[in-house]
């Protein structure tokens, strides 16, 4: 089909059942114990298209996975498993990769070295890439100067020689995208941009990646946990939880209709005005060393807590049986035995207690 | 009827580069039993207020102004007296607290030692309290044996409020205490706040940037730039309706997720908040307003009434501008 084909063509990043496994590490304690330290599954078969163009953020809270997975696609942490092609081929030569997959760093002011200035730190990937001219032959200042320009420190040649501590934190995020722009990059890949910014502040630097993904096509992977970030930003959502994708799919399906409960344990938590008197999931994040059989997230799911999953008849298979995402609306993708069991059960005759558990609070 | 009542607090930092005016003229009251929720960003003064209430502020730091704790003036009472209030009447959570635990101290020792310091009960009754106070912020009490390794940076978040409850203060001082958590441990924390605020009557001062989280447990909101307030009112319609320019922004960055008015349009403010030492004239935030007029790089706006139980600090508050002097006349 035609439009398959579009699509295949627009796919920018494949990343396909990546796997992630940290060496179990035993502590002084364990070991006088005699314990064994067991592996960390951090990141579990994770599969996603990243699209030319579109802003995917990756939700979830500390602890699933998401972190590394960035880390991974930018080659900063190997992967035991699975593969990522980049525009259709494997990724091979790593520096030529790297170029066009650009990391703009969490905290500006630790990522930025202090002893140098503006003009070094952005012309520094242009010099570990041996990039000397541009495709039309610029200088490495004219290269420079566009890249702080984009990222809307204008004009460019007044902060060539400042240091990071003449700029505010506003302008420090902007030089660390400046550095990932001057590399001309297809993807750009965001852990927690805003989050050491200024709430007043924070909008500017969106506005910012939202122009480099609607005028230059750059598809940007924002790693969050902010889930108010992703319904300003995100084009899709995916949501991790203990090393895998549990939801995937159009940010507004995601999050104002979540298949998995898991979603919806998450955004019940993003504060409101309504009050805080709303379940929360109880206990800690969840432990990668201990991955739970079964639906790996069913030990804290409120669905089988309640006994949902339970009247369904699928509580049984949340206890046993793990499982991948699965397609269950158009493009939205959940790994949930009872939203399986509900959505698939016929789109029109859902019965009451059987209804998707996001949506129950707006039916 | 009023607990805490601070007025014209002026706090300036001596530093090598010269003095630096953090809070410049701050007034405000909580009731027993209220929560004040306290809002603003980095540099906006707000840390340093909460520090000023007990006098936690560094040796040589000017403080101007009246801090009143149930009456009594806390900027000029004596040392010994200082030492009882803190604790008794008002104690502080801070950001990141879980990290003053004593790390070879076992949590319950450290509880009860606050206990037995200020003479309250023995050390054997202490150590009962303390684990009726574990049981309190949803801890087991078989807790109190454990070390602060062996506990969770939210179990730790919950030590420290056990350990504010300690001394049943009437007023605890709550900065930024879920900043450091994660996402799901936060909500817990807060509601755990909140349910003790409630049950035990509790007067709260809760600072934060996080407009969100303030709303959600704050009855009233106030909203400072520069060192000072520059908007208050019920928490819920600040929140939802703000009246400041800066606090409609500070308010668009926390948007509600299905709002169709923020997908895709983050909004912000140009510019970043102004440094302590250079604080514009007039409006301090004119700079950066998307809606400063003539009169706002001159007039400092006092802090209008802007409907039932609201005031706001600009010139375009609805019949502010009968207080203000004609411009250029």
């Amino acid at each position: 089909m035609s439009v398959e084909e579009h699509e295949v063509a627009d796919v920018v990043l494949d990343v396909r059942n990546l796997g992630v496994t940290f060496e179990g590490r035993i502590g002084l304690i364990g070991g006088l114990m005699g314990r064994k330290g067991n592996d960390a599954r951090a990141v579990d078969d994770v599969s996603f298209e990243l699209r030319r163009g579109e802003v995917l953020a990756i939700a979830g809270e500390s602890g699933c996975g998401k972190t590394t997975t960035a880390r991974v696609i930018l080659g900063l942490q190997k992967a035991q498993q699975g593969q990522i092609l980049y525009e259709g081929r494997p990724i091979g030569s790593l520096r030529k990769f790297r170029r066009r997959v650009q990391m703009v760093f969490q905290d500006p002011t630790g990522s930025l070295n202090p002893r140098q200035t503006i003009y070094e730190i952005v012309a520094e990937g242009l010099r570990i890439h041996r990039i000397h001219r541009g495709a039309n032959g610029e200088s490495e200042e004219e290269l420079v100067a566009r890249a702080l320009s984009r990222a809307g420190l204008r004009p460019p040649k007044r902060f060539f020689l400042l240091y990071p501590h003449e700029l505010s934190g506003g302008q420090r995020q902007r030089v660390v995208i400046a550095g990932a722009l001057v590399l001309e990059p297809q993807v750009i890949v965001a852990d927690e941009p805003v989050s050491n910014l200024d709430a007043s502040v924070r909008g500017e630097i969106l506005r910012l990646l939202m122009k480099l993904r609607d005028e230059d096509q750059i598809s940007i992977i924002i790693v969050t946990h902010d889930l108010g970030l992703a319904w300003t930003v995100a084009d899709r959502v995916a949501v991790m939880y203990l090393g895998r994708i549990v939801e995937l799919g159009p940010a507004e399906d995601v999050l104002t209709k979540p298949l998995h409960p898991y979603t919806q344990a998450l955004l019940d938590v993003v504060p409101e005005a309504e009050g805080i008197d709303r379940p929360i999931l109880a206990g800690e994040p969840p432990d990668p060393t201990r991955i739970p059989p079964g639906c790996r997230f069913h030990p804290r799911c409120p669905e089988v807590a309640s006994g949902a999953a339970g009247e369904i008849g699928v509580e049984p298979k949340c206890r046993a049986e793990d499982l991948g995402l699965g397609e269950l609306r158009p493009g939205h993708l959940a790994a949930c035995h009872l939203a399986n069991a509900t959505v698939h059960g016929g789109d029109g005759g859902t019965s009451r207690t059987a209804v998707p558990p996001g949506e129950r609070s707006a039916g | 009827m009023t607990l805490l009542s601070v007025r014209d607090l002026g706090i300036t930092y001596q530093t090598q580069g010269g003095p630096v005016p953090a809070v410049r003229g701050m007034s405000f009251d909580i009731d027993r039993g209220e929560v004040l929720g306290l809002a603003g960003e980095s540099g906006c003064g707000k840390s340093t207020v909460a520090n000023a209430i007990l006098r936690l502020l560094p040796k040589g730091t000017r403080v101007e102004g009246e801090v009143r704790l149930g009456g009594e003036d806390v900027l000029t009472m004596k040392a010994s007296r200082l030492r009882a209030v803190r604790w008794t009447e008002a104690a502080v959570v801070f950001q990141g607290a879980m990290h003053a635990l004593n790390p070879v101290q076992r949590i319950g020792d450290q509880i009860a030692e606050a206990i037995v310091i200020h003479g309250q009960a023995g050390e054997r009754e202490a150590l009962v309290r303390v684990g009726g106070l574990l049981e309190e912020v949803g801890l087991p009490p078989r807790r109190i044996q454990d070390y602060p390794h062996e506990l969770s940076g939210g179990q730790k978040q919950r030590v420290m409020i056990a350990m504010a409850l300690a001394c049943s203060p009437s007023l605890i001082i709550a900065d930024e205490p879920t900043t450091a958590l994660d996402v799901m441990v936060q909500a817990q924390v807060l509601k755990l706040l909140k349910s003790l605020q409630r049950e035990l009557g509790l007067a709260m001062l809760f600072i934060t940037h996080d407009l969100s989280v303030l709303v959600e447990v704050s009855d009233r909101l106030a909203v400072m730039y520069a060192g000072k307030v520059i908007e208050e009112g019920p928490a819920r319609e600040v929140f939802g309706s703000p009246k400041h320019p800066y606090s409609q922004a500070l308010a668009a960055a926390f948007p509600a997720i299905g709002d169709e008015r923020f997908r895709h349009k983050p909004s912000g403010l140009g510019g970043d908040p102004p440094d302590p030492q250079a604080i514009p004239s007039g409006c301090p935030f004119h700079p950066r307003c998307p809606v400063a007029f003539e009169p706002c790089p001159t007039v400092v706006p006092e802090l209008f009434p802007a409907g039932p139980a609201r005031r706001a600090a600009c010139l375009l508050v609805e019949g502010a501008l009968v207080h203000v002097p004609r411009a250029g006349a």
